[in-house]
């Protein structure tokens, strides 16, 4: 991908002499650290409902971010007008926030250059195809899902992408540029009987092309939606109370992402508000489970060859065999903490000041198979799909919502009960794991985190896991 | 801000027509932040940045694209009117597709009070010592408060021109400002979080920064010592906080883009009893200075009054012009796009109607049950209404608070939720746009142990 390299010096005439003088001025006052963060992103949305394609939309968008870090403090600005007076501008703001020193001296940079890693470079990203090859994927899950049972009344298919070249320079010298495709598509199934009416979703995507929907065509996302939306309208009322829970393979990795992903991100332990302060070393779930962030896996969603402060990213391993190990990083928190960079710091977009953010969250396969599993529950619930989750990271509280789960009874799926969000304690969930399956998967690649206001793409997986003890929102006690 | 005009929004729109466009319209913004947080006493960020864009909306005929751009010179805009046209040109025909009916587009819009230009240009120190005042004031307030996660300030200044070949042209400038706290509470062990915030059109109408680092302090240190509680059917008290996103659950339901896809429980039911008849819920775009208002919607439809359900029957959905022609309604001045995506139903100053009882009233009627003050997660299915999330708060013995309470779900179905919505406080706050005064459901099931 050494065409996207020059992309911001062509477009823009950003040379090395350029990033210097706005780097040097950013560290005018002083401060121990200074980046750039340039973006030029073209993202692109449509959606087909009622067997029409009702719209399209599509955004353009350039800018860079200008940071200044001293100490723990951070002076931020941006502008979309990339020309030497308004980034000079944007620096000299930034800089505000360092005030006590003199100037930290001129800064020279190299390149760009390209990342390392190449995980995603040999795609051409799907918003570069044309409409009528777009459409005809959309077409394709309509018609599939409302072929799949008369019973299926209402379809939504949307399908998204978009391709973001980012170049990171910073006041060490170093300069890279990244260039990101990433595609997803959701399909969204209303099935109706009598008067009972219920919704199924399904959706995939990655970082990759066309080329995504060779392995997961849209008739897969259109089956599953549909499949789901007609097992609730059998549903019965789900569970009250604290269950013994299988938690199937995939997506209910949001399990992972809110009980312990966002508690070891490094800013809240160095701050100290995390339920996981000062566990280093500890037990925090049982022998069977490790807990893995991999921001390495080719074409996934949550994947990056290179974070957005340019640090490559790695595969870090949160918990090891049930003891922590350690928290993702950005610069800010590493610098700090006098850790290692991880590779995890992230943002939303130029306009968004890094943070450390999972990446790829999921947990390595353990030695049970999923049928000795089920078979193992007396009463329990088998949750399979799940929407979001969320966590308080001090307290430790999470919760993430079933949309597809069933009874398990004397070893046995029985029914299909109606949605409910299960409730754990992240800092000892994972001490309640007593089966881990060998069938670990990724998630499809639909997931959005959100912190702090800023909205980024991620992956979750897990094998099939058997949780002790979860408590189960459902009604029926 | 001089350089983002109508004028440049009227001729984009002009220009589309002369490329071929059947009808266009053009939503210009130009927003100016600064966002300050300060942690342990020390300034822990900065930020300040204004940015601007177009949003065109293009119509063949009954076919639509939309895109944005923040690249405003001429040739970056003739270029997107031509793209956009060429995208229209691609989309199926859609025969509810169009810009609002000329009907719709009446009247003059009103100045609502929204912006408070002495306020944005009060100097940075002055708002950087609001923080400093709201964060101290909360580690001061108990030796229990013992970190922070910081205190922030936020303002906007942001102006919105909106041109349409439907015949409508206006323009409005407005602010916001908010300030907030959230101090971290620790004692046995046990770890609190909690925050509080302020939030105004108008610098001088934000509460005082010591009430809101008091009140985040009181509210993370009555956390401390919170447990789970026995699964059970209980009645359960929804603090104003959480009762407005019981609120906002209402309004998805009344989003006339979920009707017509029948993805509301409310499909159907224009005219039905829904609620019990103390309930009555209001959306109102047009209060002056109100946090949800704004003089027209992104479609140049002006605000206005809606009776959403009145004395428990439910007399209207909110619709952008999309969805009242699907449904055969009028739009109500709901109509919300950010730049690059197609506008939406939005809730403008959304509020139910307070009744009589003081919240400690509500209290004391209940004998076992469960004082909701914070609620996470996304449980909740608007085809169906069935509602399952987590929650923590107090519970209620006798009529009065016993013990903190966390770890819980709280679940039931928002059709019967919304009939059993037996007690309705009298302490409405229009703190948010989204606004709930205390609130009293019949049963819930409350799961934990």
């Amino acid at each position: 991908m050494s065409e996207h390299q020059g992309f911001f010096q062509d477009h823009y005439n950003i040379t090395a002499r350029a990033v210097e003088k706005v780097l040097s001025a950013a560290l005018k006052r002083g401060g121990d650290f200074a980046d750039l963060y340039f973006e030029y992103a073209v993202q692109e949305a449509i959606n087909l409902e009622e067997s029409l394609v009702k719209g399209t939309s599509k955004n353009i968008a350039q800018g860079v971010g200008v940071r200044v870090v001293s100490g723990d403090k951070t002076g931020y600005a941006y502008t979309e007008e990339l020309t030497p007076d308004k980034m000079l501008q944007a620096a000299r703001t930034a800089s505000l926030i360092a005030q006590e020193r003199s100037g930290t001296g001129p800064v020279s940079v190299d390149g760009p250059r390209g990342p390392e890693q190449q995980l995603y470079a040999s795609s051409r990203p799907l918003v570069e195809f044309d409409a009528a090859t777009k459409l005809d994927l959309m077409n394709r899950a309509d018609r599939a899902a409302r072929g799949y049972d008369p019973r299926i009344k209402e379809v939504q298919v949307s399908l998204s992408s978009e391709i973001r070249i980012v170049s990171i320079a910073n006041s060490q010298g170093f300069w890279i540029t990244d260039y990101r495709p990433l595609c997803r598509m959701m399909v969204v199934c209303i099935a109706q009987d009598g008067a009972s009416r219920q919704v199924g979703n399904q959706g995939g995507g990655g970082r990759s092309g066309l080329e995504f929907f060779d392995s997961k065509p849209p008739e897969y996302f259109a089956h599953q939606a549909a499949r789901q939306a007609l097992i609730q309208l059998d549903a019965r009322e789900a569970p009250a109370g604290s269950l013994e829970v299988i938690l199937g393979t995939g997506w209910p990795g949001i399990l992972l992402h809110e009980a312990v992903g966002h508690g070891l991100e490094a800013d809240f332990n160095r701050k100290k508000i995390s339920a996981f302060s000062g566990l280093i070393g500890q037990r925090v779930a049982s022998e069977l489970c490790t807990v893995v962030d991999d921001g390495t896996l080719p074409l996934r969603r949550g994947s990056l060859n290179v974070d957005d402060e340019g640090t490559p990213t790695h595969s870090t391993v949160l918990i090891e065999n049930g003891i922590l190990r350690g928290y993702m990083q950005d610069r800010l928190s590493a610098r700090l903490m006098k850790a290692e960079l991880t590779g995890n710091g992230r943002r939303q977009s130029y306009a968004h000041i890094p943070m450390p953010r999972m990446t790829n969250t999921f947990m390595p396969p353990g030695p049970h198979s999923k049928d000795e599993i089920i078979s193992s529950v007396r009463f329990g619930l088998y949750a399979v799909s799940f929407g979001g989750g969320q966590v308080d990271i001090t307290n430790g509280k999470f919760v993430f919502s079933a949309s597809e789960a069933y009874l398990i009874e004397d070893g046995k799926i029985t029914a299909p009960v109606r949605g409910a969000t299960l409730i754990g304690n992240g800092p000892d969930v994972l001490t309640k794991v007593t089966m881990v399956g060998n069938d670990l998967q990724l998630d499809e690649g639909v997931g959005f985190c959100g912190k702090h206001g800023q909205l980024i793409p991620v992956g979750v997986g897990l094998p099939t896991v058997k949780v002790r003890s979860l408590t189960v929102g459902g009604t029926s006690v | 801000m001089e350089a983002i005009d109508l004028q440049l929004a009227r001729e984009t729109v002009q220009k589309a027509l002369q490329a071929g466009a059947t009808a266009a319209d053009c939503i210009l913004r130009t927003e100016e932040e600064l966002n300050l947080t300060v942690r342990l006493g020390q300034v822990e960020t900065l930020q300040q940045a204004r940015s601007s864009g177009l949003g065109l909306r293009i119509f063949h005929h009954r076919r639509v694209a939309i895109t944005s751009t923040s690249d405003l010179s001429w040739p970056s805009i003739e270029r997107l009117i031509a793209e956009t046209l060429d995208l229209a040109r691609l989309m199926s025909e859609d025969p509810s597709a169009g810009l609002p009916d000329p009907a719709w587009i009446q009247g003059e819009p009103k100045d609502l009070q929204l912006w408070d230009s002495d306020g944005l240009s009060l100097p940075q120190e002055k708002k950087l010592d609001l923080v400093r005042t709201a964060e101290q004031a909360a580690l001061d307030y108990d030796p229990r408060i013992t970190n922070s996660e910081g205190a922030s300030f936020s303002q906007v200044d942001r102006k919105t021109c909106l041109a349409s070949s439907a015949g409508f042209e206006g323009e409005y400038r407005s602010s916001l400002f908010s300030l907030s706290a959230t101090p971290v509470a620790g004692a046995d062990g046990q770890l609190q979080r909690d925050f509080w915030f302020t939030e105004s059109r108008r610098f001088q109408e934000l509460d005082s920064p010591e009430e809101v680092g008091r009140i985040a302090a009181a509210r993370a240190l009555r956390r401390l010592g919170a447990r789970r509680v026995k699964t059970q059917e209980v009645p359960v008290v929804f603090e104003p906080l959480p009762a407005s996103s019981l609120l906002d659950e209402i309004f998805n339901a009344a989003s006339g883009s979920a009707i017509y896809r029948k993805a509301s429980f409310f499909t159907g039911k224009l005219g039905s009893r829904v609620a019990a008849p103390q309930v009555t819920v209001i959306d109102s775009g047009s209060r002056p200075g109100g946090l949800g208002s704004r003089p027209f919607d992104d479609e140049g439809i002006l605000t206005r009054t809606t009776h959403i359900i009145v004395d428990g029957v439910l007399e209207s959905y909110l619709c952008d012009s999309y969805a009242a022609r699907k449904l055969d309604l009028h739009p109500t001045g709901n109509a919300s796009r950010s730049l690059a995506a197609p506008p939406r139903v939005a809730a403008n100053n959304l509020y139910l109607k307070p009744g009589p009882a003081r919240p400690t009233e509500i209290l004391a009627s209940v004998s076992n049950g469960f004082y909701l003050t914070d609620l996470i997660g996304f449980g909740v299915n608007l085809v169906t209404g069935d509602y399952s999330r987590g929650a923590s708060g107090h519970w209620i013995e006798n009529g009065r608070l016993s013990h903190p309470v966390e770890e819980v779900t709280v679940a039931g179905n928002l059709n019967r939720m919304l009939v059993e919505l037996v007690e309705i406080g009298n302490d409405l706050e229009f703190r948010t746009p989204i606004a709930s005064p205390t609130l009293k459901i019949a049963r819930m099931t409350v799961s934990g142990e």
